[in-house]
């Protein structure tokens, strides 16, 4: 009697210890979490904090007087006039009209308010519409990028206004009047690249990154889904085989940068395609994924029950229908999840686009596999190298972008996961 | 036949081999003759002649010169303690260890006068004829349909969908499957009970109308209801089929076979009419396993 008590005793002791043990194991994992969960965040408001005003653009809205007289111009139709014209100054006159005290004189302080591009867009506009001519229409335009800049940062000591203290009182007047705005910025969704950062936009970027990705997806998936399949299946167990297993694995491991030397001596050099397009960034994206592809689906293959194996062919399938009625189908899920992120890292790759060129400047939104292109991440670290600090909102609202989609692509591998994930 | 003899006591001692608990009653120098098999191990009229088999693990010999015949339409079951080579032998007889690239198999094996480890020979075409049930139910994780009709599907057994239909009736119908599933022949066979799983894996082995079937311990994973329910099946389908199964339950061989085989160490020891082996057995092992000194 004695000699239980005591026992049970021993254990009481022994639990609260044990417990002990336990809750502070549990403490540790929910602080590795809270640590990276802090992380992901700081990146996340760092990021939106600076980039969300990349999400706007400020415009200027004035009726403009569309007078031939002042812009050289009686006949919009013709090409030959139309390259003459001035469509500046009818930009100028409207904006000193709707600023009370600006006089004449200062037309060169007022003209700083405006785009560069606005009078390009003048001139598409009369273009298009030839009758507007000798009329005033109601039209809205681009700021200058410093209106801009002061518009969404004028207490931000991190960014330097470049607006004299004139120019200030105009824009902080105009403002209140509602002349200038801000709004969504389109313009960041519908146009590539551009010197001017209030121009500038990623819709080249995606345009390049999905045709990149269209390639990688098109050659790396089958090829890498094909290889593990006759690793794992047919392939004899043997040194040679051992020694292809080792490299895939080791190629996996492989900086990215390296791949981006192979593709620019082999595809660029040797067999002397473009540079800077979308195929040549695809076939080096292929490379980068192919190991990851490869080893994510032998994995999906290995974690098909032998069962099934052995009841399809005990019914007498060959090795064949094995592997396309039941291994294929149930890995498939495995292979795809694999694949998707393999994808999403291929997306956010950056290295080794930059060696065979689609790091260059590039202002038209590609349209074809092999037109001149750059890629999301790439754009990013453009922009982010630029010293006009416009360019770094811009740069963030295009990491923010990236990031959308990796999250898409991985949300759309674990959904995949869940939905086709059959239980045996 | 170099016969070697050897002894338990050596045999025990082999890495791959499942350790047998001697007693003292039974003296550990029981002779086993490689090769010698007491009982009836042959028959006037075999489906399966099998010759001086020998099975290879590796360097592990897991079969050792065994020579036995099973009869057409007869039903037998092997039985032997835990590692003693009868799930490795009924494997030999589709060809099941194909697969394993360590296992070489030695010794003359005929279905119907046709060698069956002959490199010529059509692994398909055998497995078409020779069928197996495991001992886990396997369906897959398809249709109850689907789990029928895939056989006659791939060897093309059947042209019409109405054939197709007709077979996949008829199979379950033999598994005495077909009243319970019937209305739901679309749903997805793991939603199975594992009796049911079982009958649906015997309903698509005889779907593609084979001449054997082969099954490996088909009821370890059951309770005691499903067994009975498969064990009534395996005495029908003997009227028209050569079942061949390997069990642990003395008591289901007992039951539902014409002979049995004990296996010992890879040795096949005994073969008999079951009610002989189980009443009054030939061989010491035999009778020290049947009266459950060990196993």
């Amino acid at each position: 009697m004695t000699d239980q008590r005591s026992q049970a005793e021993i254990v009481r002791q022994s639990l609260k210890r044990r417990y002990r043990k336990e809750r502070r194991f549990r403490a540790y994992g929910v602080l590795a979490i809270a640590i990276a969960l802090g992380a992901l965040l700081t990146l996340f408001t760092d990021i939106i904090g600076k980039g969300y005003t990349g999400f706007m653009k400020t415009t200027i809205t004035m009726d403009v007087q569309l007078d031939g007289e002042m812009m050289y111009l009686d006949d919009p139709t013709d090409e030959r006039q139309i390259k003459m014209a001035d469509f500046v100054e009818p930009l100028i006159q409207a904006l000193i009209k709707e600023i009370p005290g600006a006089t004449e004189e200062q037309r060169n302080q007022v003209r700083e308010l405006i785009n560069p591009y606005a009078s390009v867009a003048l001139r598409d506009a009369l273009k298009a519409n030839p009758e507007w001519l000798g009329t005033t229409q109601t039209m809205t335009f681009l700021s200058h990028t410093d209106v801009d800049v002061y518009v969404k940062h004028a207490g931000d000591a991190a960014y330097s206004i470049k607006l004299n203290d004139q120019q200030k009182a105009w824009v902080d007047e105009l403002q209140e009047r509602g002349v200038i705005e801000t709004s969504f910025n389109d313009v960041f969704f519908s146009g590539g690249d551009s010197r001017d950062p209030s121009k500038a936009g990623i819709l080249g970027a995606i345009v390049g990154s999905l045709l990149t990705m269209f390639v990688t997806l098109i050659l790396s998936f089958p090829i890498g889904v094909a290889a593990a399949i006759y690793l794992e299946e047919f392939a004899p167990q043997n040194k040679f085989t051992d020694f292809i297993e080792v490299n895939i694995n080791n190629l996996a491991a492989v900086p990215s940068i390296i791949f981006g030397l192979l593709g620019l001596a082999v595809f660029i050099n040797l067999f002397g395609m473009p540079r800077s397009v979308p195929v040549v960034g695809g076939l080096v994206l292929t490379l980068m994924t192919l190991p990851t592809i490869i080893i994510s689906s032998r994995a999906a293959i290995k974690s098909v029950p032998p069962s099934i194996r052995e009841a399809a062919e005990g019914i007498g399938a060959s090795k064949m229908q094995v592997v396309l009625h039941h291994v294929l189908p149930l890995a498939m899920p495995g292979m795809l999840t694999g694949s998707i992120i393999g994808m999403a890292q291929a997306l956010g790759e950056t290295a080794p686009l930059l060696l065979i060129g689609m790091v260059a400047f590039i202002v038209d939104v590609p349209d074809g596999f092999f037109d001149s292109a750059t890629v999301l991440p790439v754009q990013v670290f453009l922009w982010a190298g630029s010293p006009e600090l416009a360019f770094i909102e811009r740069a963030s609202a295009a990491i923010m972008v990236l990031l959308t989609f990796l999250i898409s692509m991985n949300a759309l591998a674990i959904w995949m996961r869940k939905r086709l994930e059959r239980r045996w | 036949m170099n016969s070697v003899n050897t002894t338990i006591a050596s045999e025990v001692s082999q890495p791959d081999e499942v350790a047998v608990p001697v007693q003292e009653s039974k003296p550990a120098e029981t002779v086993i003759e490689e090769g010698k098999t007491v009982g009836k191990p042959f028959s006037d009229d075999p489906k399966f002649k099998l010759r001086d088999v020998d099975v290879f693990y590796g360097d592990t010999r897991a079969i050792k010169q065994i020579s036995l015949d099973i009869g057409r339409n007869e039903v037998i079951a092997f039985i032997g303690p835990s590692g003693c080579g009868k799930s490795t032998f009924l494997r030999c007889l589709n060809r099941m260890n194909d697969s394993i690239d360590i296992c070489r198999v030695k010794g003359s094996l005929h279905l119907d006068d046709h060698d069956i480890y002959d490199p010529k020979r059509d692994v398909v075409e055998l497995r078409a004829r020779v069928g197996m049930v495991f001992q886990k139910p396997n369906p897959f994780p398809k249709s109850i349909y689907d789990n029928v009709a895939y056989g006659p599907r791939i060897h093309g057994l059947a042209n019409r969908k109405s054939d197709l239909d007709e077979i996949v009736e008829n199979s379950l119908r033999k598994a005495g499957l077909w009243e319970e599933v019937k209305d739901r022949l679309d749903a997805n066979a793991t939603g199975m009970s594992g009796g049911q799983q079982q009958r649906l894996c015997i309903a698509r082995a005889i779907a593609v109308s084979p001449e054997v079937v082969l099954m490996d311990e088909p009821c370890s994973a059951l309770d005691p209801i499903a067994t009975a329910k498969v064990e009534e099946l395996i005495a029908e389908l003997s009227e028209s089929y050569t079942i061949v199964i390997v069990t642990h339950s003395m008591q289901q061989a007992a039951r539902v076979s014409h002979r049995t085989a004990y296996f010992h160490l890879g040795h096949l020891v005994e073969v008999n009419e079951t009610n002989k082996v189980f009443t009054s057995p030939e061989h010491e092992l035999t009778e020290s396993y049947i009266t459950g000194r060990f196993g």
